[in-house]
């Protein structure tokens, strides 16, 4: 607007729109813009118009309907009496189950590698050298796919664990089984148990609520005589002894609520088929994590070997001139510095991983991508609707991930003023 | 100016390719080839050879509809589809017919948009099991890992199956039939569960098919049959028929050895309306040519009798009986409309 008023107003011709360098940057945006937006019309316009070619309308209805299939791994409960809705929500959090798994994992797998690959030992720097080129070099698929060959080929079969003299025993102290299905492993319980609370999509076990609740209170007070154990040696020079206070104050409440809640652990059985009584934790989820975490891990050592590299030598220097030894120089000097070069990257590798994820069909691991966009998608035929909502969903995820990573970069970035 | 045409242009092609053409004939004569869906690899109902020439008995059906329309039973491009992709394959116009062992369902006809031609086998879920097992009865499959190929209708049969019996499983969600089979020989599930006959067509395969069983318990109605899209009515008769005249030419008698005989003409006038040897053109009410019939039974390989003895009958390995499928003058299912 400023623009054209500002013009003389002498003459204006049309012309000066594409010879006049006031008026040709702002012309040839705004064509653009028209063609961007005839573009998206056109998509939009051709979706309905196959759609209603087709005779299919365009609803999200399903989702209330029954599902009728069953999923292997809940996280909350679900039968094949619930909602395409619920089968959702139920990949949508074994999504996120295996996403947060591998990127707790990779992080700390890249972060052991990236510093050892700087290591001035040769036999480490070559062995971390081969695994980033390996693992990063190779697509995830595979390596999740030869996890899950792994897991399936070399693994005995539950029915191995039957009969007189089994061909396969359990493990640690016979309360660990591990199958070419699953890991059966022992299944947390509670004599007294305090029960659920139902907050309309899951219930919430108040136990575990207990439990949380009695850590932090532990943790807060430990913290409290941490403080208080530095400000008598602030003020006298000499620090109270108070190892045997913080081990008093964070385990005994945690035993003493456990014993009030009955606490036990019931132990997996062959029964039938499978093992029943414990938990188990399937192959596929271990394939996935598996693979997921060590093909990322490689790219996250990459970024920590570069986020350290950009720290400047003196800054080691200093440290050692200091008496620092090397390892505290690490956690202390360097690796502190060179979180504000290594947090923004790690942003997109955690985002990697998340939509990685989604390869989970190849292992028939009932992710999102499993349940809404596979069975649902299926069963259902709405193709258009299931992807639409995927892709919703998995940019809601990564814009989540992507809003809390870039809050902790603010608190680490070089604060300048 | 300018763009103002290349606008114009952009929406003219944008109207042009957003249709999904309505005339499957034009198209496919037009291509000179048929594109057909088929399993990504079933032995007996489809799979390819060493040379990569697809073959058996869901694969008869793409032959003979290439024959009756183009006069070719080679002219098919063959697209594998999982039973995750064969809806939206078909849907989107990437496959003119689906000839996939998909069981013709009331959702997939009314919701899913797709008209079934007719079902070329009548078939029912099964389970398989290793022999070491014991398992002599679906009911004792309680607790059992069963795998299970996703996007079916198999997946909704096993958990009413199970509900209904009061019993519990645990599905292994798998999306080939390969990856099926590889993970039940491995021991990751007790039970492999599909149509009967992909079960047969699958032991037949293995290395030792003797150590497995095929339980007695069948827990569904599956009939399979080809399909077409909603919305192409003369496509959905042309498919229609061209599997019909391979039903009939077994009821009447015509086989690959004498069908050259009896299309000089016969005493039948069935037999001549089918073969377009009489007065009688019928293959110009549905756009063919008149002897549409006899290209479709010589292209696919002889009357549906034959196909079946060829691709999955009881000298082939995997040893299908006929049961069912038998026409219905023998005790079957199979009857097909007159050809009048």
């Amino acid at each position: 607007m400023a623009t054209v008023t500002d013009a003389p107003k002498a003459s204006f011709r049309l012309s000066m729109l594409i010879y006049d360098t006031r008026y040709r940057s702002i012309t040839i945006q705004i064509v653009v813009l028209l063609l961007f937006m005839a573009g998206a019309a056109w998509l939009v316009d051709n979706t309905v118009r196959n759609l209603a070619a087709l005779g299919k309308d365009f609803s999200f209805g399903f989702l209330w309907n029954r599902a009728g299939y069953d999923i292997n791994q809940m996280l909350v409960q679900y039968t094949n009496d619930s909602t395409h809705g619920r089968a959702m929500l139920i990949g949508l959090l074994n999504t996120l189950l295996v996403a947060f798994m591998s990127c707790v994992a990779a992080t700390v797998l890249g972060v052991i590698i990236g510093v050892l690959r700087l290591s001035p030992n040769w036999i480490v720097g070559r062995l971390t050298t081969v695994y980033v080129e390996m693992f990063r070099n190779i697509p995830v698929l595979l390596w999740i796919l030869v996890a899950y060959a792994i897991f399936t080929e070399v693994l005995p079969a539950p029915n191995a664990f039957r009969g007189e003299n089994p061909t396969a025993s359990m493990i640690l102290f016979d309360s660990v089984a591990l199958t070419n299905r699953y890991t059966a492993i022992p299944d947390p319980l509670f004599y007294r148990s305090l029960g659920n609370i139902d907050v309309g999509l899951f219930l919430i076990s108040l136990d575990l609520l207990a439990i949380i609740a009695v850590i932090t209170g532990s943790v807060l007070v430990n913290r409290k005589l941490l403080a208080h154990a530095t400000a008598v040696q602030n003020a006298t020079g000499v620090r109270p002894v108070t190892w045997w206070k913080s081990i008093l104050v964070l385990l005994v409440p945690l035993a003493l609520l456990l014993i009030a809640l009955g606490f036990h652990a019931e132990r997996p059985v062959l029964r039938g088929f499978n093992f029943t009584g414990g938990l188990d934790v399937s192959n596929s989820l271990m394939a996935l994590w598996l693979g997921l975490t060590l093909y990322t891990a490689a790219f996250i050592a990459e970024i920590v070997r570069a986020g350290i590299g950009a720290v400047s030598r003196g800054q080691t220097e200093a440290a050692f001139a200091l008496g620092l030894r090397p390892n505290r120089t690490m956690s202390l000097v360097i690796l502190p510095q060179a979180l504000r070069v290594i947090v923004p990257p790690l942003i997109s590798q955690y985002l990697n991983i998340t939509k990685n994820s989604s390869l989970a069909i190849a292992v028939g691991y009932m992710d999102l991508r499993g349940t809404l966009g596979g069975i649902t998608l299926n069963q259902t035929g709405r193709e258009l609707e299931c992807v639409l909502l995927m892709m919703l969903i998995y940019l809601a995820i990564s814009l989540m991930i992507s809003g809390a990573m870039n809050v902790y970069n603010n608190s680490v970035k070089l604060k300048e003023r | 100016m300018k763009n103002t045409v290349f606008l114009g242009t952009l929406a003219a092609a944008g109207l042009a390719a957003g249709f999904v053409s309505a005339a499957t004939l034009d198209d496919v004569k037009a291509r000179g080839e048929l594109n057909c869906g088929v399993n990504t690899g079933l032995v007996g109902f489809a799979a390819p050879d060493a040379n990569g020439n697809w073959s058996g008995f869901d694969v008869a059906i793409c032959k003979a509809v290439a024959a009756a329309v183009l006069g070719d039973a080679s002219k098919v491009k063959y697209v594998p589809t999982t039973g995750q992709t064969r809806f939206t394959a078909l849907a989107s116009g990437e496959v003119d017919i689906l000839s996939r062992n998909t069981t013709w369902t009331f959702s997939r006809d009314a919701d899913l948009k797709f008209t079934f031609i007719g079902v070329n086998y009548y078939d029912g879920q099964g389970f398989m099991v290793n022999k070491a097992l014991g398992v002599t009865s679906a009911k004792e499959l309680d607790g059992a890992t069963v795998c299970i190929q996703t996007g079916t209708t198999t997946e909704l049969n096993l958990a009413d199956f199970f509900k209904v019996n009061n019993m519990t499983y645990s599905p292994v969600t798998i999306e080939t039939n390969a990856e099926g089979e590889q993970q039940f020989l491995a021991g990751a599930c007790d039970a492999y569960t599909t149509d009967a006959s992909g079960l047969a067509a699958t032991r037949a395969a293995f290395a030792n098919p003797e150590d497995y069983v095929i339980l007695p318990e069948i827990i569904s109605k599956e009939p399979l049959g080809p399909l077409v899209r909603h919305g192409d009515d003369q496509w959905a008769d042309i498919t229609r028929w061209a599997m019909n005249a391979l039903i009939a030419a077994e009821e009447y008698g015509v086989t690959s050895a004498n069908i050259e005989e009896l299309s000089k003409g016969t005493e039948n006038p069935e037999i001549n309306r089918l073969l377009g040897a009489g007065e009688d053109n019928l293959g110009a009410m549905i756009g063919l040519e008149k002897d549409w019939g006899k290209k479709a039974i010589v292209g696919a390989g002889g009357n549906y009798g034959e196909i079946f003895a060829a691709t999955i009958g009881e000298s082939t390995p995997i040893g299908l009986a006929r049961g069912l499928n038998a026409q219905w003058t023998q005790g079957g299912l199979l009857y097909t409309p007159p050809f009048r």
